[in-house]
């Protein structure tokens, strides 16, 4: 394999493991505030059909973004409502979410195109295109330097370089601000943050809220930097491996970009090998594709470091009267 | 004391929670230009105005009971069991291990055989969730997400690989030999010389789903396990100091759990398809919760739940191929069923139970 094949893999790696990272610290938020979020899949899904939708009748790719943005937000409302303010089951909430996105996405898509649920293929200012970084051109034939940076670094979409900014970005957020310290609180211990005066029920809404807006940004990418234009189903299962990378990353944000990245270069190696031969056995590519879920079943198994969700995940906070 | 009388609390809250659904899907469908009513008739029509609607709605209703009263059973133990899409597929591979590699010379003994086989592979795709929910700590929720997963991976790897029949490019097994082949529910009205629900996929095994229920509910209610089983779902520290183990109730309840989800595949693999597809779940391992949330994880209840959703499935069917509205309206009403019965229970709940001590109060003065 030489470094060409390489640098290809690595920049679909990219590319692939971008909208897994931003759902990741959608959840990252959502989870940390102590709000289980299994509906990642399904705010990605409607983000992804509403900034395809709108990107097509406007042309503009910043209109659908941010239509992408308030699709998710609008799933997000409906999670708040059901696990902050009327204290239900999260789980069962995300469970109906992932449903409900499943459905309208097809519904509505079908009402306003008529194409079996598809978006129209996106095409100039309705797609997010690459953007060149300074110097691209003028460093490519430098050996291996010159086309890592041409090609792996730069040429990528906006959102991917937002993706990687929110890691550090969440980071400082929730480890160095008293908002972070509060929204670290109010998933291990709500009661201490409502002894202090902290209203539980707004840090929440806030995380989720945050959570919204990334998921917003990941099905956004998805359908208008990824692809060009929503297809019926496209989240394929990323919500889910994003929450696997949770997991895998035990609820941190540097852990959240390393596992991303494994996941999505997994997804890259799978596509571009369907089946690998390691002289001897052959490993199909499914099992490529089970992997990450393999992966976070024995990190989940607690076999190799133990990972332990924020303490008041799950549970509705009940003041005491 | 109770706040509410058992009839609010098992009948009106969940019937008003199913029109609080209804409602919204209706204002759906006149989002999208359509009319709810003519969607409602269209619907009716199609899947119980005549035998073969019945057929199909009782066809999907089976499929409904298996994977309903599977996420019931586990939710007495109050483990949340959302892998019965995985544990069905898998079931499904049970049932063609048995259909294709023996023998067979009558239904009857492959349908045991192929009802053992599928309850095996679905226990046993649940036991290790829930060996580490008990010993580990892993909650269950999200590693049987990832074995639904991991199943559709497997099950992709064995049609490829293993089960395709030579020079065929279809993922799929080869089709079950002649005496594997469950008479239809058709067959049986016609023995009697009755005209019923001609070339519908409805068969024997609907009757085994019925028993099904009886089975549950007698091991819920009526058994020491199930005692143990509600016991560990109501309170764990309690049931410690009874002496129950929750190690050993936990993993039990998920293979009875897996078990039965693994056996809808008699239905839909071994009665309708008569061969193994990829994806042959379609989905009814998640519509499982929908049921079970609505019966109340009551083997009655997911009865009456399953009819509901069989006749959905069938009557969504029948609007794609009537109307201009998609099929995937069901999935919105099943999304906005879990919505209101399961994770906003409480708001309907907490007016009706306010409503209910309010009369009380007056009723003393």
């Amino acid at each position: 394999m030489d470094i060409n094949t390489i640098i290809q893999i690595l920049d679909s790696a990219v590319r692939l493991m971008t909208p897994l990272l931003l759902a990741c610290l959608a959840g990252l938020y959502s989870e940390r505030s102590g709000v289980f979020d299994i509906g990642l899949e399904g705010k990605m899904l409607m983000a992804a059909f509403s900034a395809a939708a709108v990107a097509a009748l406007t042309g503009s790719v910043w209109l659908g973004l941010l239509a992408g943005i308030a699709g998710s937000l609008m799933l997000s409302l409906v999670h708040g409502l059901a696990s902050i303010t009327f204290r239900g089951n999260q789980l069962i909430s995300g469970v109906a979410i992932n449903f409900l996105a499943s459905g309208l996405t097809v519904l509505l898509g079908q009402k306003i195109f008529a194409l079996g649920g598809r978006t129209p293929s996106l095409t100039g200012g309705g797609r997010f295109g690459a953007i060149r970084l300074p110097f691209a051109e003028t460093l490519e034939p430098v050996p291996v330097i010159g086309p890592i940076y041409a090609d792996l670094i730069s040429g990528h979409s906006i959102l991917v370089y937002v993706a990687f900014l929110c890691v550090p970005l969440t980071w400082w957020l929730l480890f160095r601000t008293r908002f972070g310290l509060r929204l670290r609180a109010v998933g291990e211990n709500p009661a201490s943050v409502d002894t202090a005066g902290v209203s539980v029920t707004r840090l929440r809404y806030v995380a989720i809220g945050i959570c919204g807006v990334l998921c917003g940004l990941a099905g956004a990418y998805l359908a208008t930097g990824l692809g060009a234009g929503f297809v019926k189903e496209m989240t394929a299962g990323r919500g889910f491996i994003a929450l696997a990378a949770l997991i895998f990353a035990k609820w941190r944000p540097w852990g959240a970009l390393f596992a991303t990245f494994l996941f999505g270069l997994l997804e890259a190696i799978a596509g571009r090998f369907p089946s690998i031969d390691l002289g001897i056995i052959t490993v199909p590519s499914m099992f490529m594709n089970a992997l990450p879920y393999i992966l976070t079943v024995i990190i989940l198994a607690g076999f190799v470091g133990r990972a332990i969700p924020p303490r008041a995940g799950g549970e509705p906070y009940v003041k005491e009267r | 004391m109770d706040k509410m009388p058992k009839w609010a609390d098992v009948i009106l809250t969940p019937l008003i929670s199913l029109v609080l659904a209804f409602a919204i899907s209706a204002l759906v469908i006149l989002a999208i230009g359509e009319s709810p009513w003519e969607a409602l008739k269209t619907m009716v029509t199609g899947a119980l105005g005549s035998s073969y609607g019945w057929g199909f709605t009782l066809y999907y209703t089976t499929n409904f009971i298996f994977t309903g009263l599977a996420v019931a059973v586990a939710y007495h133990a109050s483990l949340f069991n959302i892998g019965g899409e995985g544990q069905a597929g898998l079931g499904g591979l049970g049932v063609a291990i048995m259909c294709l590699f023996i023998p067979w010379t009558h239904w009857s003994l492959a349908l045991i055989a192929a009802s053992l086989g599928a309850a095996a592979f679905g226990a046993a795709w649940a036991f290790i969730p829930a060996v580490l929910q008990a010993k580990r700590g892993s909650h269950i929720v999200i590693t049987t997400i990832m074995f639904n997963f991991i199943a559709a991976a497997l099950l992709n790897w064995a049609l490829v690989n293993w089960l395709r029949p030579v020079g065929s490019m279809d993922p799929a097994s080869a089709n079950f030999p002649e005496a594997t082949h469950l008479p239809k529910i058709t067959d049986m009205f016609a023995a009697l010389g009755i005209e019923w629900g001609t070339h519908t996929p409805v068969n024997v095994t609907f009757f085994v789903a019925l028993l099904a229920c009886v089975a549950v509910w007698a091991l819920i209610w009526r058994s020491k396990l199930g005692y143990e089983i509600r016991a560990l779902g109501r309170s764990e520290t309690a049931a410690r100091y009874a002496g129950i183990s929750p190690v050993r109730v936990t993993v039990i309840a998920m293979l009875i759990s897996g078990g039965l989800a693994g056996m809808m595949a008699t239905n839909n693999v071994m009665g309708e398809a008569e061969r193994l597809v990829l994806n042959n779940v379609e989905g009814a391992g998640f519509i499982g919760i929908a049921v079970a949330l609505m019966g109340r994880n009551h083997p009655v209840g997911v009865l009456l739940a399953a009819l509901l959703f069989g006749f959905l499935y069938q009557g969504g069917g029948e609007l794609a191929l009537w109307t201009s509205i998609p099929r995937e309206l069901i999935i919105v009403i099943q999304a906005l069923v879990i919505l209101f019965t399961g994770a906003l229970d409480n708001m309907v709940r907490a007016p009706l139970e306010a409503f209910f001590v309010a009369r009380r109060k007056r009723g003393d003065a």
